[in-house]
Parts: C-alpha cells; structure tokens; sequence
C-alpha cells in the first residue's frame, strides 16, 4: 500500500467522503413535538442537525451520514421531541 | 579563532546560526543555560528567533510541532523530566515526520529526586522515533548542532542532540564556531514539501486505521535506515567547512588497530576519559555516536577479530541490565567468534566515573581476554558502586 510521509491528507474534504454514521449504535428520532427552535443543532458536536421549514412549520433534520448517535440531541431538547433508538444491524 | 565557552553555549551558538523560527522553550536543570543564552541573543538584537516561553514541556513540543507543521525551522530543548513529561509528544512529533531539533541536557529521572547527570532520560525515549546522536566535548557539541537541522530536514526525521549535564553544559572548553555564511551554504532554508497554510490545505495528522498505520510505522523504520547514510554523509560534507570528522558520523573507532583484541564502547563525555586511558591500556574504543539509527553493520566490521569487548553505559533498565548491553550483544549475535562481552553500569545519578575506575573497567576486558569471569562462568553486567 502506497501511504503519503507523515500522513499527510493532501486534499481538503476528505471528511465529507468519509461517512461516519457507520459507528452510530442509537439513532435520534425527531417526533411531531419538535417546534424546530434547533436547541439540538447548536449542540450537535459533528454538526449533523439543520433546521428545515416544511409546510410553514419548522423543524429539524439529522444527516444519518455522519451522526454518530451520541445522543446529546436527545438530551438537550426543551420539548423532548428527540428519542433515542437502538439500531439493529 | 577558539573560544573558551560552557558546552551550553556551543549549543546556543550552533542554534544561533541556523536560526530557527521558533524556539519553545521551559526551563529545566541542567539545561538552563541554554535557553538563557538564547533569550539572551533575542533580547540583544542577535537572534531573529520567536521565543515562546510555555508553561511546561509538553507544551513545549506541542508548540515545536504546530511551528513546524507551519513550515518553520523549530528548536526545544530539555532535560530529564522535561523529557520524560514530553514523551507522548515526541512519537507525534516523529510520526508527523516533522524535522524539529531538540537538544537534551542528559540528567537522571526522579526518584530519588536528583539533578545529576546519566542518561536514563534519554535511553527511556529511544524507541520515540527521534534520531538520537550523542556528544563528547563542547566542539563536538556545537558541530553536532549544526549537523542536526541538516540531518532532520533531509530525513524528515526530528533530531535529539544529546550532551551530558554539567559534564559537558556547565564544562568550559575550548570551541571553534564557523562563520555564518559557512552555515548558511551549508544549511539551506527550511523549504517543507507540505505545510499548513490556508491557501493550500491540508490534513496533517489524521487518523490512522488499523488497515493504514502499520504501514506508516514501516515507513518510519525506513526512514530511519535511511539516515544512516545521511548522517555519514552530512559528516563528510561538514568536515569539508570545518576540518572536523567524528568518526562516520555514527561511530568512531580509535586504537582498534589489526590485531586489538579487546575493545570498550561507550557513549558520550565518558569517552573522552577512556581515550586518555587507551595506550597506557592498550585496549580500543568504539565511540557510539548515533543510537538511534543504531549503526549494526558498522558496530559488527569494528568487533570482527575482538575477543573481548566491554561496554560502559550511564544508564539501567531495571530487570534486564543495561539498554546498550542488550544492543550490542543483540547487534553481535550473529557475528562469527564473536567477543565476550562484560556488562558496566555506572555513572548513574552524576557518581563520577574516574580514572581509577576507568582503568578498573579496561584492565578486566583485556584480562578476560575471551574467556568468560572465573567466578561466575558466564557474561555478567558490573556495577561501579
């Protein structure tokens, strides 16, 4: 296997290719509670949560690329609409 | 023209005139006088250096690193502790292949507390990927210097200069410096095929699966091979400007004429008191320069014909002698009539080692003469105590 000196990633980006939603073990589930206020995005560490607008009601939707289910969505939501689901695979 | 200066200042001197960018510094006995000097030459306007003072050692190295990776020249130095707290960083520092320089100040790790000198410090470090190249005098010291940015920057390998606390730091000698220009031509700028800049990014130190880090370790071990051609050849080319030549760059031979049949090898200032010893003894002396990359094959041609070999060392690991003993009898296993070897630990937490003692050490490998000690009926490793 060919491997750049000192592990050098030459091109940016590389973290968009690597999907690492693989890891996840509990998946968050967004219920009809969600009033879309994105509490959850500003504390999701991978950046997975964007608030979406549907229907002139708000609310959010989680990229299942790269969440890795560590669940702090879930926990720091004021309207408990996050539920955290075991994931069989 | 000589100058009488502490082995520190050689030290300062050498890094002076390769100017790096950045110097990270904490200061800790016995190296004090280095990063003393070097502040010194900033404040007065003779040394275009950043000199971040840190807050501890490991910071120290993480600072040296970012530097690096940022494409600037980077110097540290340290001693004992201030290695030891900066172990974890000293294999990102190697794995990031970051040619950084940093000079350590041998001294003993606690406890009992002391600030004395042996080289447990560094020997504790020799599997952290640092090429690692050991000094006897204050020439050798400023020399090696100079050879180091040399060494790293063509190996992308980081360099440890060791030299021993207060034998050699706190020790006047004479020193000869060479001028700028001289140090110049011979050490380019630092010109990194990567670094870290906005304009062009990069990833430097990601993550390594299971399926992709064995592969970077190979690479490194090769790395290190490689250097070995490169410290002998940066040897030559230095003795070309300054007419000093140690040895190959990795060992030195001396009074191991045809014929010798027993020999001592040590490491660093303790050589300098068995050559005054060599003829009146009438033994050889194979100085060990570089430990890392350990020089095998040319440690094997200088022990071909010896009977007896002695190897000295400052340095225990506790329950299996000392590291170079391991090495040099691993080194010679598969040597054809290999010599005996006898084991000496001392010096350990600054004892002297005197000439008494030293004529002790030589006088039992020339008398083993290939036969193994009486009492015990195999090699053994001493202890001067």
């Amino acid at each position: 296997m060919e491997v750049e000196t000192g592990a050098i990633v030459k091109e940016p980006g590389s973290s968009n290719k690597n999907k690492t939603g693989s890891w996840r073990t509990f998946r968050p589930l967004v219920s009809a509670k969600c009033t879309g206020c994105g509490i959850c995005g500003w504390y999701c560490p991978e950046g997975a949560i964007k608030i979406i607008e549907k229907d002139g009601k708000k609310s959010v939707e989680i990229d299942y690329d790269y969440c890795k289910g560590c669940g702090i969505c879930s926990r720091e939501c004021a309207q408990k609409a996050i539920k955290m689901e075991k994931e069989e695979k | 023209m000589k100058n009488v200066v502490e082995g520190s200042f050689a030290a300062a001197k050498a890094v002076q005139l390769c100017n790096p960018g950045v110097i990270a510094v904490y200061p800790i006995t016995p190296q004090t006088h280095i990063p003393e000097e070097l502040a010194k030459m900033i404040a007065d306007g003779e040394l275009d250096s950043e000199m971040v003072r840190v807050e501890s050692e490991h910071s120290a190295m993480a600072a040296c690193i970012g530097s690096q990776a940022t494409g600037v020249r980077s110097y540290t130095a340290t001693s004992s502790q201030g290695l030891a707290l900066m172990h974890e960083m000293l294999f990102v520092a190697s794995g990031m292949r970051l040619p950084i320089v940093m000079t350590n100040v041998n001294r003993t790790l606690s406890s009992p507390i002391n600030i004395w000198n042996d080289q447990s410090d560094s020997f504790a470090e020799r599997d952290s990927g640092w090429i690692q190249l050991y000094c006897e005098n204050a020439q050798e010291i400023f020399d090696t210097h100079i050879q180091a940015f040399r060494i790293a920057e063509e190996t992308l390998l980081p360099v440890m200069v060791c030299l021993d606390g207060y034998i050699l730091s706190h020790t006047s000698e004479p020193v000869e410096f060479l001028d700028r220009e001289a140090v110049v031509k011979f050490l380019p700028g630092y010109k990194p095929g990567f670094s870290l800049n906005p304009a062009r990014p990069v990833t430097m130190g990601p993550l390594g699966t299971p399926e992709h880090f064995i592969y970077f370790k190979k690479q490194q071990d090769e790395a290190m091979g490689k250097a070995l051609e490169t410290i002998r050849k940066v040897n030559r080319e230095y003795s070309s400007i300054s007419g000093r030549l140690y040895g190959n760059g990795l060992i030195e031979t001396v009074n191991l004429v045809d014929g010798k049949d027993s020999a001592l090898i040590t490491l660093g200032s303790v050589a300098g008191t068995a050559r005054a010893l060599l003829d009146k003894m009438g033994i050889g002396l194979i100085r060990l320069k570089s430990l890392r990359p350990f020089p095998l094959e040319e440690l094997k041609k200088a022990c071909q014909g010896l009977k007896s070999l002695g190897v000295l060392e400052k340095d225990i690991s506790p329950g299996c002698n000392g590291a170079l003993y391991n090495e040099v009898r691993s080194a010679l296993y598969g040597l054809d009539g290999r010599p005996r070897i006898s084991g000496f630990i001392a010096g350990l937490g600054g004892r002297d080692i005197s000439m008494r003692d030293m004529e002790m050490v030589m006088r039992k490998i020339r008398c083993r003469n290939g036969k193994l000690p009486a009492k015990e009926g195999k090699e053994v490793v001493e202890w001067l105590m």
